[in-house]
């Protein structure tokens, strides 16, 4: 059979025209970062105000009251830090989860590349990122954190995060579209994250035997590095700590997670109109 | 997939007059769209398409060819039955899972729409008709079959899709764009006609929550129609918004049509399918029963509407016992109803079409000259016709009837009437005075592709002589 113009393929994850997947990703990222604090005063303020808040209690709290920082360099700028990253990745996962389910009228009215939805949240949250991390900046200039050369590392070690942060954000959106439990689920997986990563207590605090399993973990390899690049070269790096294949275990978990991630949301990404 | 439908397809692929007939024969031979249900009367309408063809060529539009082919497409829906567990239950029973049925949507059929052409596609609802817009716009997958598309797509299943309500309507024709398709670049070029063909300058900046629902319509449609797309997917837009706005969208309809883009109309508005329409299919339960001039489809789909809601229990005032009943009953009024013009009992009559209202009489008692007659009221209570035996033109009477006779009493005539409801009161008298009267024990719809204020809908012709000298001026000479 001679066929005319382009076949009708049904909706898919990524679409025949990246750009047009692209500019589709960009606007809506756009418009929910706008619409984000609408009508509230302070606006962008508030996004800063929440991990500083957050920062500031687990500072009281650990630092001063507890004294978990005794005897370390830059123990605030590395918690303000940690706290940022974590912001990034739960921001980025949890509007990801219900994003599909969230558009319905879109993904059921208008046919377009479906990946762009969890993409733009994951977009919106890597926005929020980059101010926040402006106001890391700022801080470790305040408390006198001197600048390295191995910062060149932390762009690079970001795009680990979100390529980490988006192989979740897509897993659980498209899971979400047909079992309502991955929400909870993910709930409960962030906040084992949380304290599973060295953020609000020094990686020092632990037993130096279960030091390097804790670098199985992809997110706290991002920030212990993060912390030793940046902020405190004096803090070993997971380069030291851990074995290469423990190493390698987290880097696996990061690509198995994008190329899962991306393979169940392409899977579903044709049916997700009608099971909405 | 039949070989005969691919060469249906490579014929239409061909040329645009070859079409039809191989389309015709080749529905025939297939069976294709008899499938299914063979009890049902199915009678497949190919209609003439040339004179659609006609049409565009007097506009001055050649056809080069198909710009939406569809082959074969079809999709079923999985419809879970939704079972409520106990916790109980599901503890016990972890692994049951929810059972489900296959819900056929559409089943698999075959056309292709010419490019530049307006293609109607109606039926009932849940006929299908929005799942295969749906499945061409590429929102669902379909399960099976093919479809082509030539050119720019631009659907449009409802108005205002995507409009984020704490953003001005700018933003949002933006949004819209993007998510059509456009660049942001080509979404912001637009935004000035999209507001002014909306007749929302003084709005523009204002948050489109605060919008009324009219004007959320008019700015939905007018960012569809501003994409510049060669192939529009429309459902159902046309009956909203305000008189100025549909006389908008139809004059825009009307300009689509000069452009040579094509569309693809879901709607029940039949007027809208004939005014606009070259061509027009027919859905029912999925299937396409029907592909041709929009005029015969149109009426054909009122026909099997109609048919389908009288015969599900509707509560018409013959069901009552209570009906209102007059007379002396030395004569019976056994039934009433209504016949078609080929004199088969009908629920519908389309306007324009002979077609009789009937009775059933017994006698109980020797009557002489005994009259017959039915009264014709419309919804809005109006008599619309009232016809008897002793009008008719009996004068001599109409003789002696026996006791225990049974007389089947008719009256023919044209369907004038405007389209709606009718009830039919037929009683039979004698010297004034009524010997039975039923009042309201039928009723019957009329259907009309166009619809009308007027109590009937008479047949008129429009002439206007400007040219001519008035008859005062002939008068003078």
């Amino acid at each position: 059979m001679t066929a005319i113009g382009v076949p009708v393929r049904g909706p898919t994850a990524l679409g025949d025209d990246p750009s047009r997947f692209a500019r589709l990703t960009w606007t809506l990222a756009v418009t929910q970062f706008k619409l984000k604090f609408y009508g509230s005063v302070l606006g962008y303020l508030w996004q800063l105000m929440r991990p500083l808040l957050l920062f500031g209690v687990l500072y009281v709290v650990f630092s001063v009251a507890l004294d978990f920082g005794k005897g370390l360099t830059h123990f605030p700028v590395m918690l303000l830090l940690g706290v940022v990253l974590y912001t990034f990745v739960v921001e980025a996962v949890g509007s990801a989860v219900n994003s599909v389910v969230e558009r319905e009228n879109l993904v059921r009215k208008i046919e377009f590349p479906r990946m762009a939805i969890p993409a733009a949240a994951v977009l919106t949250a890597l926005f929020n990122l980059g101010l926040n991390l402006v106001v890391v900046a700022v801080f470790a200039v305040v408390s006198g954190v001197p600048l390295h050369a191995a910062l060149l590392q932390a762009p690079l070690l970001l795009a680990g995060l979100v390529a980490f942060a988006l192989g979740l954000s897509l897993l659980v959106s498209a899971l979400y579209v047909r079992y309502r439990d991955v929400r909870p689920m993910t709930d409960v997986f962030l906040q084992v994250l949380f304290y599973g990563t060295p953020v609000l207590y020094p990686l020092e605090a632990l037993p130096e035997d279960l030091q390097p399993w804790f670098m199985l973990n992809p997110f706290a390899v991002v920030v212990q590095q993060m912390r030793h690049t940046a902020i405190d070269p004096s803090a070993l790096s997971p380069f030291e700590l851990a074995t290469g294949l423990q190493l390698g275990v987290a880097a696996g978990i990061v690509v198995a997670v994008c190329v899962v991630g991306y393979r169940v949301f392409r899977r579903m990404a044709p049916r997700m109109a009608e099971e909405l | 997939m039949s070989s005969g439908f691919e060469g249906f397809l490579d014929e239409t692929l061909r040329s645009f007059d070859g079409c039809d007939a191989a389309f015709e024969s080749d529905l025939l031979q297939s069976g294709e769209l008899r499938r299914g249900e063979p009890d049902r009367k199915r009678d497949l309408h190919v209609g003439t398409v040339a004179a659609a063809a006609g049409r565009r060529d007097n506009a001055g539009m050649a056809a080069p060819g198909p710009a939406v082919v569809v082959d074969g497409l079809h999709k079923s829906f999985r419809l879970p039955h939704e079972q409520v567990h106990t916790l109980k239950e599901r503890v016990l029973h972890p692994f049951v899972r929810a059972t489900h049925e296959n819900f056929r949507a559409l089943s698999p059929l075959s056309f292709s729409v010419q490019e530049g052409e307006f293609f109607g596609i109606v039926g009932r609802n849940g006929s299908g008709k929005s799942t295969l817009l749906k499945c061409l716009a590429g929102i669902y997958h379909a399960d099976g079959g093919r479809a082509w598309i030539r050119g720019r797509l631009s659907t449009f299943i409802e108005l205002g899709v995507g409009f984020n309500m704490d953003l001005a309507a700018r933003d949002n024709i933006v949004i819209n764009g993007v998510m059509l398709g456009l660049s942001p670049r080509e979404a912001r070029r637009h935004v000035d006609e999209v507001i002014a063909f909306a007749g929302l300058e003084q709005f523009s900046d204002l948050k489109v929550k605060n919008y009324s629902s009219g004007m959320l319509v008019r700015l939905g449609f007018s960012v569809l129609i501003h994409v510049d797309a060669d192939v529009l997917l429309i459902d159902e837009v046309l009956a909203v918004g305000d008189a100025q706005f549909q006389q908008k969208c139809h004059d825009q309809f009307t300009g689509i049509r000069r452009t040579g883009k094509t569309v693809l109309l879901v709607t029940h508005d039949m007027g809208a399918v004939e005014r606009y329409c070259d061509r027009a299919i027919l859905l029912e339960q999925g299937e396409m029963t029907m592909l041709g001039d929009p005029h015969e489809v149109g009426m054909h789909y009122l026909q099997v509407n109609f048919e389908q809601e009288t015969q599900e229990p509707v509560q018409t005032p013959g069901d009552s016992e209570k009906v209102a009943r007059y007379g002396n009953r030395s004569a019976e009024i056994l039934r009433t109803w209504f016949e078609d013009e080929g004199g088969a009992p009908a629920t519908s009559l389309p306007h324009g079409r002979p077609c009789a209202l009937c009775a059933e009489v017994v006698f109980r008692e020797d009557v002489d000259d005994p009259v017959f007659g039915f009264n014709l009221h419309s919804s809005a209570d109006h008599n619309v016709l009232a016809a008897n035996s002793e009008q008719a033109g009996a004068s001599a009477g109409s003789g002696r009837f026996r006791s225990g006779e049974r007389v089947t009493f008719r009256v023919r005539f044209d369907n004038l009437l405007s389209p709606g409801r009718y009830e039919v009161t037929p009683a039979v008298a004698r010297a004034g005075a009524w010997l039975d009267r039923r009042e309201r024990l039928a009723s019957v719809v009329v259907t009309s592709t166009h619809s009308t204020d007027a109590v009937v809908d008479l047949p008129y012709e429009v002439q206007l002589d400007r040219s001519a000298t008035s008859p005062s001026s002939q008068a003078l000479a």
